[in-house]
């Protein structure tokens, strides 16, 4: 072992001794390299950035306008933005008055998960007005599409606050999209940026600020 | 402290590369083929397109590739797709025009590359075969153009496909149906383009690259030619076994050939950016126009790097009725290429030590490839018609017969002229 | 060497082949003044584009949004050129049907987005202002830009309210005013011009960027050419 690592030694500083290093050729390598790098790196930019949504993906992930003024109290409706579900659910006085009896069923009943909702939704019942939750209904585990259970109880059982349950591995959300404890899914549903254009009508996709 | 720490990376480094070649043989080949691979010392300006070819490959590879994410090969959406990444995809312009552009350049550099082989004497005893593999590649890479004309479908991508195919229909008895069977269809639509795309993207390319490192190892056999024709491994160091006249590929090409690589770069980007369309040669106005079945633009040519072999098809007249010499003159054209091997009968390689007789048929030859390239970019009419005992035959189908002639009595007198030719003694050592 | 000189005069033939072939080009076109940094003209232009071309010619590959490039503000489009429903993102597309086109006449609209690059700017420039009055046509017009053989067209002459009306000289195929328009001819003239100009923009949008980044990518080159020719030399010193 300590042998080979002489010979190494050895041969090491015989090439520095041997041949004097040329600086013209060592400044010069180094200089080229460096430039060529940095072109090869600026050449690579527009192929990923090629990649990324055209602009036809992003004239379709436009905002969309929806009018909420035709949901009966306690059905919803599904909105498409961005290829994704949108619910619009039109909450009754009970059910945003049951959303904040059920906290010690939820992961996190404060919405502290920054990125699921803007910061204007980060409230008791998760969104601008009470009555209307919007909601991303795209589930946080895998990325099924949760079927509705609005009513509370019923084929859910009791306990059941009403909301959502998905399909594929079970998890289940309240009509805020709060996820439940024991779900697979680990947080709650996103609510996506919006805001009110009219009373009646509704901007998906983009707030007040303007924010997409 | 510094030099504890480089010898520590120099031990990783030397661990590294002794577990890998342990298990394939990375040092054996960097040698063989870089660092130990000895080229004659005196290559000069022909000799950088051999690199630029690689370059180019590299480039239309990676770029098509990009092209591919946003390209759909259907005969509804293609015109469309390609707009579609000329103005909605980030960059897509970019790519496309490194694409169109890189076609033209990669044709523009096999052709100086193939001059310096007839030049130098490259495709003569022992290096036939590698000749041969360079006419092959440059068949394939006729046909990667070709089919991926089609692709942009519009009006000359159409009308160009619609021509070449039918020129098939002319060889006897099969004709119509291979025309046919190529098509997969009556006429060129759907099913040919969605073809062309499985060709152009997959098929002729893994021909292509398939052929190049064949090229490749065969030049790494027999060794690099050089200007003065001479062969350096005649002449070894007595101790070492290295040719005198030879230096390391490694580094001493590798930069000189990245000079050539910037010199490349400005020109390629300066029409990239400046001139995609090059005045038409590039891309041609009628390509905006999206492919209509029923419509013939008013003048068709192809592209500019295929004119040369069209104008051959156009100035051979039919014989009986039949267009199939003319069609079999134009396949003459490309393919007699392989053949320079055994007709040059020369007692020297390289065009420094040949005699006038040589230089005179070669510059005829360069001149009519010339003329008959730019005949076939415009109508045979562009020159009028002569009067009299001519007959009003077009001026421009008289001087493309003479040149078509000129072009195969360079190949097929070439065993006489360069028997005949009057030769220089070849020195020893190269020269400059 | 002899050789070389051959060569030279080769490469001269070369450069002087295509000169030949322009001078062979058919009618005669007016020189269109594109000038793609003038947004004014551009902003003009694609008013008079979105007034009266896209009524029945499409611009099936160009966005909206795309107008933010030649100065206009998102407000502006949707205000002034964008139709009822239409959204910033959209593409400019017409709601006649091709199959009602083609009924009406005789040959559908042709998409305008990429024309300029299929005609060039001259000929549009030259077409649009080549309409005379032709009795004889179902469309009530001619022009000898579009077919300089019979000086058929198909498209009526939709800005003649504008131009006026021209009359033909069929021996010279000189064009005079025979009643004047709501424009003078300098007028008209100009509103072409921004027509024709915004139409190239339209044919390639990212042509300024183009030719923008492309002294940089030059000016890039230069150095790395400098830098490689260096090394070459540093290298090469050992060899001569």
């Amino acid at each position: 072992m300590s042998d080979n690592r002489n010979d190494k030694h050895q041969n090491v500083s015989q090439v520095d001794q041997g041949s004097q290093v040329d600086l013209e050729k060592r400044n010069f390598l180094i200089a080229t390299s460096a430039v060529g790098v940095l072109g090869c790196a600026a050449v690579a930019v527009p192929f990923v950035k090629s990649m990324t949504p055209s602009e036809r993906a992003k004239a379709a992930g436009a905002p969309v306008e929806v009018d909420v003024s035709k949901i009966a109290p306690g059905t919803m409706m599904i909105a498409e933005w961005r290829g994704k579900p949108v619910w619009i659910i039109n909450r009754t006085s009970e059910m945003v008055a049951e959303l904040s009896k059920h906290d010690d069923l939820l992961s996190d009943p404060n919405s502290d998960v920054v990125s699921q909702q803007p910061e204007y939704c980060k409230n008791a019942d998760r969104s601008i007005k009470p009555n209307l939750a919007v909601i991303v209904g795209i589930c946080t585990h895998l990325g099924c599409s949760p079927s509705p259970k609005l009513q509370a109880h019923g084929d859910m059982g009791e306990g059941w606050p009403g909301g959502f349950f998905c399909p594929c591995h079970g998890s289940k959300f309240d009509l805020a999209g709060r996820v439940l404890k024991g779900s697979p899914a680990p947080i709650n549903l996103v609510v996506p940026p919006y805001k009110y254009l009219t009373d009646n009508t509704l901007l998906i996709g983009v707030d007040t600020e303007g924010k997409a | 402290m510094s030099d504890k720490k480089k010898l520590v990376l120099a031990d990783v480094l030397n661990c590294s590369v002794k577990w890998v070649d342990d298990r394939f043989p990375l040092t054996s080949n960097v040698k063989a083929h870089l660092t130990e691979y000895y080229a004659p010392k005196n290559f000069n300006f022909w000799y950088f397109f051999g690199s630029l070819a690689m370059l180019v490959l590299v480039l239309q590879i990676v770029t098509g590739i990009f092209l591919t994410m946003h390209y759909k090969p259907d005969a509804e959406l293609a015109f469309g797709s390609v707009e579609y990444i000329m103005r909605d995809v980030p960059w897509g312009w970019l790519i496309r025009y490194m694409h169109s552009t890189g076609a033209s350049m990669f044709f523009i550099v096999v052709y100086m590359h193939m001059f310096r082989g007839i030049i130098y004497g490259s495709y003569r005893n022992p290096r036939e075969l590698i000749w041969l593999f360079g006419v092959a590649i440059f068949l394939a890479l006729m046909g990667e153009a070709f089919f991926g004309y089609l692709l942009p479908w519009g009006q000359m991508s159409y009308w160009g496909a619609q021509v070449i195919v039918n020129l098939f229909s002319a060889i006897p008895f099969v004709g119509p149906d291979v025309s046919e069977w190529l098509r997969g269809d009556y006429l060129v639509s759907d099913a040919t383009l969605n073809r062309f795309f499985a060709f152009h993207v997959i098929a002729l390319p893994f021909v292509l690259v398939g052929l190049v490192v064949a090229h490749l190892i065969a030049l790494h056999e027999v060794g690099s030619n050089n200007p003065d024709g001479i062969e350096i491994k005649k002449l070894k160091d007595k101790v070492t076994g290295i040719p005198l006249d030879g230096i390391p590929f490694h580094p001493y090409y590798t930069v000189k050939d990245l000079v050539g690589v910037a010199v490349f770069l400005i020109v390629f980007s300066a029409i990239l950016f400046f001139a995609p369309e090059m005045g038409g040669y590039f891309l041609e106005a009628n390509n905006f126009v999206p492919a209509n079945p029923l419509v013939t633009p008013a003048h068709i040519a192809p592209v500019w790097y295929f004119t040369p072999y069209y104008s051959v098809l156009r100035a051979v007249p039919p014989i009986l009725n039949s267009q199939f010499p003319g069609v079999a003159a134009m396949g003459l054209s490309v393919m007699v290429f392989a053949l320079l091997p055994w007709l040059d009968k020369g007692a020297v390689k390289s065009i420094r030590y040949r005699g006038a007789l040589y230089k005179k048929w070669l510059a005829a030859f360069v001149v009519s490839f010339l003329v008959l390239g730019y005949l076939g970019t415009v109508p045979s009419t562009i020159w009028g018609q002569f009067g009299g005992w001519m007959g009003g035959a077009d001026r421009a189908t008289v001087v493309a017969r003479v040149a078509t002639v000129v072009y195969f009595a360079f190949f097929i007198l070439m065993p006489w002229y360069t028997k005949k030719d009057k030769t220089l003694p070849v020195p020893e050592r190269v020269t400059g | 060497m002899k050789t070389k000189n051959i060569f030279k005069k080769v490469l001269l033939v070369l450069a002087l082949l295509p000169i030949l072939a322009i001078a062979n080009e058919g009618a005669h076109l007016d020189k269109a003044p594109i000038d793609a940094s003038n947004k004014e003209s551009l902003q003009r232009g694609a008013r008079t584009f979105v007034n009266y071309c896209l009524n029945c010619h499409s611009a099936n590959y160009m966005r909206y949004n795309r107008l933010l490039e030649i100065g206009l503000t998102e407000q502006q489009i949707k205000d002034n050129l964008l139709f009822a429903g239409d959204k910033v993102g959209d593409q400019m597309k017409v709601a006649m049907s091709k199959a009602d086109a083609k009924k009406w006449f005789g040959v559908a609209p042709p998409d305008l987005s990429v024309e300029v690059r299929a005609r060039g700017a001259d000929w549009v420039y030259t077409y649009l202002r080549g309409f005379y009055r032709d009795n004889t046509s179902s469309t009530g017009w001619g022009n000898c830009v579009f077919d300089p053989v019979n000086c058929k067209v198909s498209m009526p002459h939709v800005l003649y309210e504008l131009q006026g009306e021209q009359k033909i000289n069929h021996e010279t195929h000189e064009l005079t005013l025979e009643s004047p328009g709501s424009l003078t001819v300098s007028e008209y003239d100009a509103l072409i011009g921004d027509l024709t100009n915004y139409l190239t923009f339209m044919s390639e949008p990212a042509k300024q960027q183009r030719n923008h980044l492309g002294w940089f990518v030059l000016l890039f080159l230069g150095v790395l050419f400098v830098l490689t020719y260096k090394l070459k030399k540093a290298y090469w010193k050992d060899i001569h």
